[in-house]
């Protein structure tokens, strides 16, 4: 006897979900950890420029807009996936890796500023930390979008099978957090480093 | 594993989750949105703008967990929920406990300690 689950149940149900979810987590803890770190050193500015000086809180507001957008549209593309609309899916995503795709050159764009004008990652134990945590996140984001094309590809030429339909929930699982973690690196590093 | 499920849902399922993106991603607008402003026009005093954003932060996490990640939705057992809470408490302590001793030592080690103990009787 089959009996039918709603999308919901059978989210619920499904180890691989769980498990990814198990891992998301995990991710967070060493978020956490980088966290932490960047919080003790994030004063050691070693006679270099303390966060109040080299950040640009606007530029920083348009990145965090572009991402939570962008985590918006993957929401959509999840929506448009359990109404099993292939061409929406496609929209929806491709969206969703063009936004993450400004995000991430915009992020580059402010690093490259940082070390042409020598403070990079050498330069002082707060810069270190600085770097550690947001490009620990931007490779995230990288491998994200890395995820997404393929996906994409994979939906444009084989259409929304079982297993890619579970491929992509994990995916837009995935994007989520990433943007969630994003939230407490806006505050904590751009915002506070600007009070 | 009933795949098939992820991709068949009814009119009124379809509705209530196209909602659920758009209240949290309005939700999440506003939550960025205010922080930024109260920092940009230095609208408080430092310690309590600290608190606030901070405030502002979690408070996101939680819409974004309830509306994006649809973290209230699972069935029973609520596996993720719970998995969610262990983690968050264990980073809530990682990093607090992390940051508190690092003050701590920041302190121990430090000549103002060493003077308090030697010329004021500070104890360790």
């Amino acid at each position: 006897m089959i009996h039918h689950q709603n999308h919901q149940e059978a989210i619920t149900n499904d180890k691989t979900i769980f498990g990814f979810w198990v891992y998301l987590m995990t991710d967070l803890l060493m978020f956490g950890v980088l966290f932490a770190t960047y919080s003790v050193l994030h004063g050691n500015i070693f006679n270099g420029p303390s966060g109040k000086e080299i950040f640009d809180l606007p530029f920083a507001l348009t990145e965090t807009i572009i991402l939570l957008t962008s985590s918006f549209t993957a929401g959509l593309a999840i929506w448009a996936l359990r109404n099993n609309n292939k061409n929406q899916v496609l929209l929806w995503f491709g969206i969703t890796f063009l936004l993450g795709l400004s995000f991430l050159v915009l992020e580059l764009t402010e690093f490259h500023k940082l070390v042409l004008e020598g403070d990079s990652w050498r330069r002082s134990a707060f810069l270190s930390s600085y770097f550690s945590l947001v490009s620990t996140h931007g490779l995230h984001i990288t491998a994200g979008l890395f995820w997404m094309l393929i996906s994409l590809i994979k939906v444009k030429s084989q259409g929304i099978t079982p297993g890619l339909a579970r491929k992509l929930t994990l995916l837009s699982l995935f994007w989520h957090f990433l943007d969630i973690v994003w939230i407490f690196i806006f505050t904590v590093v751009y915002l506070m480093g600007a009070i | 594993m009933n795949n098939e499920n992820l991709t068949n849902i009814n009119k009124t399922e379809s509705k209530k989750i196209l909602q659920s993106y758009i209240t949290g991603f309005i939700l999440s607008i506003i939550l960025t949105l205010v922080p930024y402003i109260l920092v940009m026009d230095h609208l408080l005093t430092p310690l309590v703008l600290v608190g606030v954003i901070l405030v502002f932060a979690f408070v996101q996490l939680a819409v974004q967990l309830l509306f994006f990640l649809h973290i209230r939705q699972e069935s029973k057992p609520r596996l993720n929920l719970v998995i969610f809470l262990l983690f968050f408490g264990t980073i809530l302590v990682v990093v607090v406990a992390s940051v508190w001793i690092m003050q701590h030592l920041n302190y121990n080690m430090s000549l103002v300690q060493f003077n308090n103990v030697m010329n004021y009787g500070e104890g360790f």
